[in-house]
């Protein structure tokens, strides 16, 4: 018998605060991009294997793809990609993915940024050793990861006032 | 003055947008009643449809199902010939074919309809394998399951190779390549008022999908509007592909009179979508002492699936590119493309140039062997220079940079010391080490008269807000186009870079500049929007009663103000292929390409031998690519395009049981991650090509016939094995060593 109720929970996402409804097998990917039309995250494969749907939850980078609603809990925080930048100002992280050749195609571009993220949280000057291990996570067809790990530690750089 | 673009490594318009989140992919994109597509698929390799049950426990009066009767115009997708069904109503010749179509509101529903129909069929014998083909286990294509053949003669290789000092055989085979672009594909199609269809989607081509689109829905081209989304990369897997998908998309919204988004799941996707050709490439050279190759006898045979699609194309680059970058005056090489019940195989980024060019980049390295001379002093031995004539007969009149190329890498990488370290280390070391050579070319544009058929046209807008729009055809899949054409019109006209915008691909606004394929794009497209900038350039100069440079500060208000007064200008120009190219499509003779790019590669890797495990550890490379637009791009498509053969040679394995595809998701088609990488480092040559805007001409497809030859031959440079087989991988080492009684 198939179970209707939903569950009720109020997170923080990108600073601002929701209530949120859902039933509780409903994927996070699809709760951020259905619901609440926050298309920044992609999806690339569903089981959790690609990356692009990487997001912050409680400070650690994980797949939204293999969330559930249901393994949420009031005063959760989220973050996505839409909450790194304010309008057209972007953060340290994406400024260098655009200066350093980060991005081609874009679709592992959300994904590789929050992690970037999770990762300069935890870690202000990583070697490109540390970078390779983060986003190992995260598949890219198009650059050969080079320049993304070149976007990465300029990103630390500059996040460090330029100092290594 | 104002700064030269061309040269410069700006940064690219889309990344803003990409890195923001902002930028919209066909999913991102939601339209007014839109609802959601599946496809019912065959589930067998070969058969008949006998029956198609809907089970009655599903509300099916909640959606949308649609058969081949609702096709408005004739069942097939044109791409070349006109073989491949939409939907499928009797015999059917892969797994994943359509059977039935269904859209209802949400995807959800879609595939819980799709779960709750039958299709029961008629099993008729299937075609799997190139021997499958050649035994006529079944007849899927004319009487022999041959869809095409080809054949290249120069002199006389059979009398050459009698005069050799030695002979050398081989046989290497290539198996599949998922391309594996993070994006799936995917397609909304919607109806427009007085029956006409808009497209909007993944996709490389608007035009291929449009003609397609015109004879399945039988309208009229101005009726169908075809556009690109921001597409997530295609690598040659949305070239075709997304004919068939907007047929399925485009009949649905027809029938539900609605918006319809199909996206594919990754299983599906890599189920039933192009790969690459396998193939098996044969070789047989007479070679002299000194190492200079006398004749060669080669053949090709390629594995095309079920339906012609590209085949015809593929398999005619794969021969011309089969002696490798080598000068011979004695070559009979013959290609031959089967018929097998599997999804048609398609275009991926080398389009048959990697398959034969792996072969000769072993073969030579197995000859350098037998010969006891060095990777190296055989390729210097034999490699193309100014002035040398290819085994079509086309004369290198200019831009040859394999030299350049090849001492670039040798000097970068320490080549020759290096060689000397890696056999010291290895004679007391279980991790042995290894170093591995390529060499190699890739004609750019569409193969002989291809360019001459297309007449590409491109073209360049003023706009009302006083920017300078490019009308072209060729879409942004991550490459960096709509940043290098920008470059180019920039500099043409000598205005800023600023002032210059690009129209969306969109069929109804832009001239067919052509696909987005073939490494044509800044060579073709981009020679085209050079005249059109020059001429809007005159025009403009006109206007305003000066000769002198236009006043950059001044421009966007100069643009306006010729709008105001004299009305829209719009200049197109179309693609003239110089008519000293002559093809002779039927004997495979004359000049192939109008010009080619040239790279040359070192690898590095370790191999530990207690359980073959193998690591990549740096691949230099290096190639002429006519002249660098945009320095930063290019690098960024050596470097894509090196991993993407990197893991070609060494991890991407595809496997079938039964024509099923096993390896559909990313969890057991494994394609390099980070740690997987090797360091890349990359040597731009520039040797100009004089019909390229400011000297360029081809680079998108480059790499990939690099990585995998350098990687097999560091692999049998480390090893001391022989991998004749793509992908190397330990189990393929394992079975080699077991083979030659060499395990310990």
């Amino acid at each position: 018998m198939k179970n209707n109720m939903k569950i009720k929970i109020s997170i923080e996402i990108n600073g601002k605060d929701f209530e949120i409804e859902a039933l509780p097998e409903t994927r996070l990917v699809d709760l951020l991009r259905n619901d609440l039309k926050l298309t920044g995250t992609k999806e690339g494969c569903g089981e959790g294997e690609c990356g692009a749907c990487t997001v912050i939850l409680n400070g650690a980078a994980v797949n939204s793809c293999i969330i559930l609603c249901g393994q949420l809990k009031t005063g959760d925080r989220l973050i996505t990609i839409e909450g790194l930048s304010d309008g057209d100002k972007l953060s340290a992280i994406q400024d260098a993915f655009v200066k350093n050749g980060g991005v081609q195609c874009g679709i592992c571009t959300p994904g590789m940024i929050m992690v970037a993220y999770a990762l300069l949280e935890k870690n202000g000057s990583p070697t490109r050793f540390e970078i390779a291990e983060a986003i190992a996570g995260n598949l890219c067809r198009c650059t050969g990861y080079t320049k993304i790990i070149d976007s990465i530690e300029c990103a630390s750089a500059a996040m460090n006032g330029g100092k290594r | 003055m104002v700064d030269k673009c061309v040269g410069e490594s700006l940064t690219r318009r889309d990344a803003l947008d990409k890195v923001r989140g902002a930028a919209k992919y066909v999913d991102d994109i939601d339209l007014p009643g839109m609802w959601h597509g599946a496809v019912v698929r065959t589930q067998i390799p070969h058969g008949k449809i006998k029956d198609v049950k809907l089970d009655p426990a599903f509300p099916w009066d909640e959606v949308c199902v649609a058969d081949a009767r609702d096709i408005p115009g004739r069942n097939c997708v044109a791409i070349i010939e006109e073989d491949l069904p939409l939907i499928i109503t009797d015999e059917f010749k892969h797994i994943g074919e359509a059977v039935l179509l269904i859209a209802a509101p949400t995807r959800e529903m879609a595939l819980r309809a799709r779960d709750h129909v039958k299709v029961s069929c008629r099993k008729l014998e299937p075609v799997l394998t190139i021997e499958d083909a050649k035994a006529m286990r079944s007849k899927i294509r004319g009487a022999d399951n041959i869809f095409f053949k080809y054949k290249i003669e120069c002199g006389d290789a059979s009398k050459a190779i009698k005069k050799a000092d030695l002979i050398v055989e081989g046989r290497y085979e290539v198996g599949h390549q998922e391309h594996a672009y993070i994006e799936p594909n995917g397609i909304i199609a919607a109806p427009r008022d007085g029956g006409g269809i808009e497209i909007v989607g993944s996709l490389q081509c608007p035009f291929y999908i449009s003609k397609a689109m015109a004879i399945l829905m039988n309208l009229p081209e101005d009726k169908i509007s075809v556009r690109q989304a921001t597409v997530g990369g295609a690598f040659g897997g949305k070239e075709d592909y997304p004919s068939l998908l907007a047929g399925y998309a485009a009949v649905l919204a027809r029938k539900a009179n609605r918006p319809v988004k199909i996206i594919y799941e990754r299983d599906e996707d890599m189920s039933v979508t192009t790969k690459r050709h396998p193939a098996v490439v044969v070789h047989r050279s007479g070679v002299k002492r000194d190492g200079t190759i006398l004749g060669m006898e080669i053949s090709v045979e390629m594995e095309a699936g079920a339906y012609s699609t590209l085949t015809a194309v593929v398999l005619s680059r794969g021969l011309i590119h089969a002696t490798g970058p080598y000068r011979c005056e004695n070559v009979l090489a013959n290609a031959v493309a089967y018929a097998t019940n599997t999804p048609p195989n398609g275009a991926f980024r080398g389009f048959g140039a990697p398959q034969t060019i792996f072969a000769i980049e072993r073969h030579m390295d197995r000859i350098a062997l037998a010969l006891g001379i060095s990777p190296l002093e055989i390729r210097r031995k034999n490699m193309f220079k100014l002035g040398d004539v290819t085994s079509t007969g086309q004369r290198l009149t200019e831009s040859v940079g394999a030299t350049k190329c090849l001492d670039a890498v040798i000097a970068s990488s320490d080549y020759k010391k290096r060689i000397v370290e890696i056999a010291k280390h290895n004679k007391s070391s279980q991790i042995k080490r290894g170093l591995g050579l390529s060499l190699y070319w890739h004609g750019a544009a569409f193969t002989g008269s291809g360019e001459a058929k297309i007449k590409a046209k491109a073209g360049l807008r003023l706009d009302p807000d006083g920017v300078i729009r490019l009308l072209v055809a060729a879409t942004e899949m991550g490459q960096g186009a709509h940043t290098v054409l920008v470059q180019i019109v920039a500099d043409a006209m000598g205005v800023g870079f600023s002032h210059i915008g690009v129209e969306t691909p969109d069929t109804a606004l832009v001239p067919n500049s052509g696909p987005t394929v073939a490494s044509r794009t800044t060579l073709v497209v981009g020679s085209v929007l050079d005249k059109c900038a020059r001429k809007m350039k005159a025009a403009l100069q006109e206007f305003i009663g000066s000769e002198d440079s236009l006043p950059d500060d001044k421009l966007s208000n100069i643009v306006k103000r010729y709008l105001k007064e004299r009305g829209p200008l719009t200049i197109v120009e179309q693609f003239q292929l110089p008519p000293n190219i002559v093809w002779d499509e039927l004997n495979h003779k004359g000049d192939a390409y109008p010009g080619y790019s040239w790279g040359a590669d070192v690898a590095e890797v370790e191999v530990d031998m207690t359980t073959l495990d193998v690591s990549m550890k740096k691949i230099w490379v290096a190639c002429d690519i006519g002249r660098a637009i945009n320095p930063k791009l290019v690098e960024g498509q050596i470097e894509g395009g090196t991993l993407q053969s990197v893991g070609y040679g060494a991890m991407e394995s595809v496997i079938w049981n039964d024509g099923r595809l096993v390896t559909n998701r990313f969890q057991n088609y494994i394609i390099p991650t980070s740690l997987d990488a090797p360091e890349i480092e990359t040597i731009i040559v520039e040797e100009p090509f004089s019909i390229g805007p400011f000297g360029a001409k081809g680079l998108g497809e480059l790499p990939m016939n690099g990585g995998a030859p350098a990687i097999a031959n560091a692999i049998a440079h480390a090893t001391g094995l022989d991998p004749c087989s793509l992908p190397v991988t330990p189990e393929k080492l394992l079975k080699e060593m077991r083979i030659s009684g060499n395990e310990k």
